[in-house]
């Protein structure tokens, strides 16, 4: 019973249901599966880059370079497709999550080997790999006529009733579960983030845990990148502009410890459902979408007032001197 | 090892007094570079007039950059910046409509950002939750606000005399935005280097724990530096509100990140514990110049963001970079 109120996984469960219920007690509709299934397709982005982040920030580093990443992955691949419509999709998947990788990466390399905050580095990347998106487009849109068929099907195409983009963060989040709590590399991005001191002595590259971590978001921002643009059938300089901080966002209100080494799969899902759910519950009881900020806004600052709260609490000092923790 | 060193391509022997030269003399400099470039690139560079009008651009970021520097320095960051210009534009943009006095709607503006500043700081120092958490949050909290408040309206009844303070010149082309920006150089310079209150500062960016212990308050101390980074905020708004001479909810969008790449450019350590006043006014010029001499280049502004980034990253890795290839050498 305990653990209903006191875990962070349990507590935003009972909100979202909460959440849930009483708009759909205004909207009956709201409740449908149908609709409930395309509230989860429309948070599927989120879900999978929330999940990048996550490893990223659980190394005690933060990537602010996705929606970058995510932008010019999403341009590069549209060109690809509007230039040369016969290229296979699959193959263009292929290409850009490649390419998120390596912007990834260049991240990963940065903080590994130069020891560069990981703050400083993706605000440099960040608009750097803005810019790229200008160069490489010369300002100019890639519009839905533009883009295959089979480009814009793809992620909308119907397996047992659900759509490609949900069954693959679906996906996304198994692999993640699987990852994060029976994998080495998993518990190692873990323990580099918990204790990077302990985690050397232990025999731990700490730098090459956060190259890791960098990689995998900078891939899944790629394959990001491919969804988001056949998903809204448009590509253009300013896609995804200040995602990165909807999916930080996510993160926080799931849990996950911006400390460092602390944080699950369940806990950054539901934060990013969180998020999902208000965006797209708003419009349907009426109120504006410009509430959407204020309220994500103060969800993070009670989210993380109510966790620092709830982490006092968890443990006794038994020793009176082993409770002097140095900070960061 | 002695000789296999001797075989290795060395360093010329001043190189490795680099490292020991401060980040100031490489600021001034890459500024003196950039500025004699951009005068040989365009004609209309060396213009008076052109000068003062780009620092428009960048002054009223820097006005925020300064206690920004300060609060970096003690180990806590402020992200909720630009939302904070946002808000307290929009109140001033209602104290306006409901016909208050000029000077009573700068005190509204400036205290507007002195509340989120406290608010900000009350969070995390109250709950002792890390500042990029909390300022992520009222990043989204303080903006929001601004869009339920205005929603896709304008404010732009401002009463004669506001637009003195974003365009206004004191004298000849020494505009008023840079008047006070010079003026809130000279104060935090001496706040920060000139009195205790600094040296705290610097105390409590490289250990707050034997800060703590050495009689410093911490918790009070971290308060009132998000209050003043808040009331600066509050200024820059004035600035910007009387310059744009409107207000919508999406006014200094995204600027948070640009005042945040200053303040690092003026080689303040992200993790707290150094940096000094001046480095930042150099690194605001810096970034000034680049942005008016590519701008009058006709290069569009996404592309001055990839150099600005760029700037930034090489900036920051070129010491470290040097350091390790010295560490090699000897």
């Amino acid at each position: 019973m305990k653990i209903l109120f006191t875990s962070r996984e349990a507590l935003l469960c009972m909100l979202i249901l909460a959440m849930l219920l009483s708009v759909g007690a205004v909207a009956k509709d709201f409740l449908n599966l149908s609709n409930l299934l395309s509230v989860y397709n429309d948070t599927s982005i989120l879900i999978i880059l929330a999940l990048g982040q996550m490893l990223v920030i659980i190394t005690r580093c933060i990537d602010l370079s996705v929606a970058a990443n995510l932008a010019l992955t999403g341009m590069a691949v549209a060109m690809l497709n509007g230039s040369y419509p016969d290229f296979p999709v699959p193959l263009l998947m292929l290409f850009g999550m490649l390419l998120g990788l390596s912007m990834g990466m260049i991240n990963g390399l940065l903080v590994w080997k130069l020891q560069i905050p990981a703050i400083v580095v993706t605000l440099g990347t960040m608009s750097i790999y803005r810019g790229i998106v200008f160069l490489l487009s010369e300002g100019a849109w890639v519009n839905a006529h533009e883009m295959s068929e089979t480009f814009m099907h793809i992620p909308r195409s119907l397996h047992l009733g659900v759509a490609l983009l949900s069954w693959l963060s679906i996906m996304v989040i198994v692999i993640f579960y699987y990852f994060c709590r029976s994998s080495r590399s998993g518990r190692e991005i873990y323990a580099s983030g918990n204790s990077p001191t302990a985690a050397f002595y232990t025999g731990i590259d700490v730098g090459r845990n956060q190259f890791i971590a960098f990689s995998i978001s900078g891939l899944l921002a790629g394959l990001c990148g491919y969804l988001w643009v056949s998903r809204y059938a448009v590509a253009y300089v300013d896609v995804a502009a200040g995602f990165e901080l909807q999916v930080i966002s996510a993160c926080v209100i799931g849990g996950i410890s911006i400390m460092g080494g602390r944080g699950t799969v369940v806990g950054c899902v539901l934060g990013a459902m969180f998020i999902g759910v208000i965006n797209n519950a708003l419009p349907v009881i009426g109120v504006s979408p410009f509430w959407q900020m204020a309220i994500s806004g103060s969800v993070i600052v009670l989210a993380v007032i109510a966790s620092s709260k709830a982490e006092k609490k968890s443990g006794r000092i038994i020793l009176k001197s082993a409770a002097i923790v140095p900070s960061r | 090892m002695e000789k296999i060193t001797e075989q290795k391509w060395q360093l010329p022997k001043g190189w490795l007094k680099v490292n020991k030269l401060p980040w100031e003399f490489f600021l001034v400099l890459i500024t003196v570079l950039v500025f004699a470039v951009n005068s040989f690139a365009s004609p209309y560079f060396l213009d008076v007039w052109n000068l003062s009008d780009a620092t428009f651009n960048f002054v009223e970021k820097a006005i925020v950059a300064l206690p920004l520097a300060m609060l970096i320095i003690c180990r806590d960051i402020d992200l909720s910046i630009a939302s904070i210009i946002a808000l307290s534009s929009v109140a001033m943009g209602f104290a306006a409509q409901y016909g208050l006095g000029l000077e009573l709607i700068v005190i509204i503006g400036i205290s507007v950002g002195i509340l989120c500043g406290l608010f900000n700081g009350w969070v995390v120092t109250h709950f002792d939750i890390p500042a990029i958490v909390v300022t992520i949050g009222t990043m989204s909290l303080f903006r929001g606000i601004s869009y339920i408040l205005l929603g896709d309206q304008v404010l732009k009844d401002y009463p004669d005399g506001f637009e003195y303070f974003g365009q206004g010149y004191l004298y000849w082309v020494f505009s008023f935005e840079f008047g006070l920006f010079l003026l809130a150089t000279v104060f935090f310079y001496v706040l920060l280097h000139k009195t205790n209150f600094g040296r705290r500062c610097y105390a409590i960016g490289n250990n707050p724990t034997a800060a703590f212990y050495s009689g410093i308050n911490v918790k009070r101390h971290r308060l009132m530096l998000f209050v003043i980074v808040g009331a600066l905020a509050g200024v820059a708004a004035v600035l910007l509100t009387s310059r744009l001479g409107s207000t919508r909810p999406t006014i200094a969008l995204g600027w948070e990140l640009s005042i945040i790449t200053m303040v690092v450019l003026g080689g303040v350590n992200i993790m707290g514990g150094s940096g000094t006043i001046p480095g930042v006014f150099i690194a605001v010029f810096l970034m000034g110049i680049v942005t008016f001499g590519l701008g009058l280049l006709n290069v569009p502004g996404i592309v001055m963001s990839i150099i600005i980034g760029g700037m930034l990253i090489s900036v920051i890795a070129t010491p470290i970079l040097i350091t390790k290839f010295s560490r090699r050498e000897t």
